[in-house]
């Protein structure tokens, strides 16, 4: 599979990236190489085999639910640009 | 012009597991905290930080897997969702998407016509809550707040199985009733903590494909959902017959227009690009695990609906309505207890008198001012005939205002019903002397003037005589004062 020009665009704006126009065709060249790496893989039989959700196996280990975090509200945001009433104040977003 | 249609609904419950801490971090998830103050590293995606699952969010959704029938997923996957909001820092949400925890199940519910119907789901899998955006007081910003940020999620995905708005309305009951039982959700509506979106589309009858649907959200109480359901239903309808198509979109309900509109349309089609979390682990529950958890199921909804049909002679009706929640299945219980195993009594009284009070109260069950016991003792005082049904009333309402447990109320007021068949003649004769025209006319077959006389002496006894006596000593006596 080929990607063009706008499919760059598309997957950049999904991921929130200003990318520069004349990097887009390097951009396509490199994306459509991983597909085509992915798509040398598709023709293994896998037939019967588990997909793996996990490079390590074993499982997941649970906690117990315990509150075990204190408040650390102040100290968490001195990080941020702006606060006010203690919330994180962030450019208008409304869908 | 509708009979022409039918509709297809689904439904997605999100209900909010009732855990002390977080999904994926020790924060607490208690409502109502100061904002902010309950959101750690991991809810702030900071880096470095690494999520571990709370086990008790897997016993939850296991519980409810085996609560409705469902294939328990020996082997789950959490699969992050990508998207960009401000109330969701990772930018992406970790959720279940290929391989969820609970699989094909199934609930039975009641429909209008009074049969049954079985409604299919498809999953209930589990993910954590973005935080909160407040987008009112803050100049050309928004505020944000992550508190609920990785609050844990079951959203419970039913079959398109639902033909009209009074279905979805009777399947979200029932999914409600059900996790409550459970205790894996309070099942709080006006707090967000059982949310319900509805997809809805029409097709003409006889139609095998299903039409386009549109995805209701913004949704707070079940009469919203009847209403919003029902609004979508006619705009669809409207749409195709006049030639137009229904569009696959998001739609927001208003309550104070009632009407759904279109949230702002996003320029391109949801892409979540899901993939693995490589920082979880698949979640592995075994044989042991899913036996343990369900030696801990309660007596669900559908079973002690008809214990207390096959056991306690109720009707379906009534039944149905002391099981839907727990609170109240328990206080019928006590109550019956209380009251000499005298199921049908309680049963009136609580969907009657008590019902009445707690929805003018606006409490819950739990909150009633009276005791099961207390109510119990008290039908005692009417099964031993010490007072009438009616003035049982006067005495629940003095007990609901906290003047003492019945007896001594009945005791305090001098309720104590006039059984002396004796004292009960002398009034009779008292009042049939006064009124020597009615009872002439009695005598002359008019039945009807009797319950004049039974007022005459209700009043005269201040509504203190066993009415059946009154009936019968007013009968004989009217006939025959000598009698």
């Amino acid at each position: 599979m080929e990607l063009g020009p706008e499919d760059v665009a598309y997957i950049a704006h999904l991921a929130r990236l200003q990318i520069d126009e004349q990097d887009v065709p390097l951009y396509a060249r490199n994306l459509s190489e991983i597909l085509r790496l992915v798509e040398t893989m598709n023709a293994v039989d896998t037939d019967g085999v588990v997909p793996m959700a996990h490079p390590v196996d074993t499982a997941q280990p649970l906690r117990a639910d315990e509150v075990t975090e204190a408040d650390r509200r102040e100290e968490f945001q001195r990080n941020a640009p702006a606060v006010a009433d203690g919330l994180y104040l962030v450019p208008k977003v409304i869908e | 012009m509708r009979n022409s249609w039918e509709t297809v609904i689904g439904l997605e419950i999100h209900a909010q597991l009732a855990t002390r801490s977080k999904i994926f971090s020790g924060s607490s998830t208690a409502f109502g905290a100061a904002p902010n103050t309950q959101a750690s590293a991991v809810d702030l995606g900071l880096p470095g930080v690494l999520p571990v699952l709370n086990g008790e969010v897997v016993r939850m959704a296991v519980k409810f897997g085996l609560a409705t029938g469902a294939q328990i997923a020996e082997r789950s996957v959490f699969a992050r969702k990508n998207y960009f909001y401000p109330d969701l820092p990772k930018g992406y949400q970790i959720s279940q998407y290929e391989l969820p925890v609970v699989g094909h199940g199934s609930v039975t519910i009641a429909t209008e016509e009074g049969s049954t119907r079985r409604i299919g789901l498809t999953r209930a899998h589990l993910e954590e809550d973005a935080g909160k955006s407040l987008h009112e007081d803050f100049e050309g910003l928004s505020g944000i707040d992550l508190n609920r940020a990785g609050t844990p999620l079951l959203e419970i995905v039913s079959e398109p199985d639902m033909r009209s708005a009074a279905e979805a309305v009777a399947y979200a009951r029932k999914i409600l009733s059900l996790v409550r039982y459970l205790e894996i959700c309070d099942g709080n509506l006006q707090e967000g903590s059982f949310r319900c979106d509805a997809n809805v589309s029409v097709r003409r009858r006889g139609d095998e494909e299903l039409g386009t649907r549109a995805e209701l959200k913004n949704i707070n109480s079940f009469r919203f959902l009847e209403k919003a359901i029902n609004f979508e239903i006619d705009r669809q309808i409207e749409v195709l017959e006049s030639g137009g198509e229904v569009v696959q979109e998001t739609r927001l309900y208003d309550a104070e227009r009632n009407e759904t509109r279109p949230m702002r349309s996003k320029e391109e089609a949801n892409d979540y690009r899901y993939f693995p979390d490589p920082d979880l682990l698949p979640v592995v529950i075994d044989e042991d695990y899913i036996a343990a958890v369900r030696a801990t199921l309660p007596e669900l909804p559908d079973q002690k609906r008809q214990r207390f049909v096959d056991d306690f002679g109720l009707s379906d009706y009534d039944a149905d309505l002391l099981t839907a929640d727990r609170d109240t299945a328990d206080y019928f219980e006590r109550t019956a207890r209380a009251a000499n195993a005298e199921y049908k009594l309680s049963a009136n009284w609580i969907l009657g008198e008590l019902s009445a009070h707690l929805n003018a109260g606006d409490l819950t069950i739990s909150a009633s001012p009276v005791p099961a016991e207390s109510l119990g003792a008290m039908l005692n005082r009417i099964l031993d005939r010490t007072i009438s049904g009616k003035i049982a009333k006067e005495v629940f309402e003095a007990m609901w205002n906290g003047e003492g447990d019945a007896d001594a109320i009945i005791e305090q007021r001098g309720l104590q019903q006039i059984t002396d068949s004796g004292a009960i003649e002398q009034v009779v004769d008292e009042i049939i002397v006064a009124n020597p025209q009615q009872a002439e006319q009695f005598r002359a077959g008019k039945e009807k003037i009797l319950g004049f006389f039974v007022g005459q002496v209700m009043k005269a006894t201040q509504g203190k005589a066993n009415p059946a006596q009154v009936n019968d000593i007013l009968r004989r006596r009217l006939q025959d004062p000598d009698s």
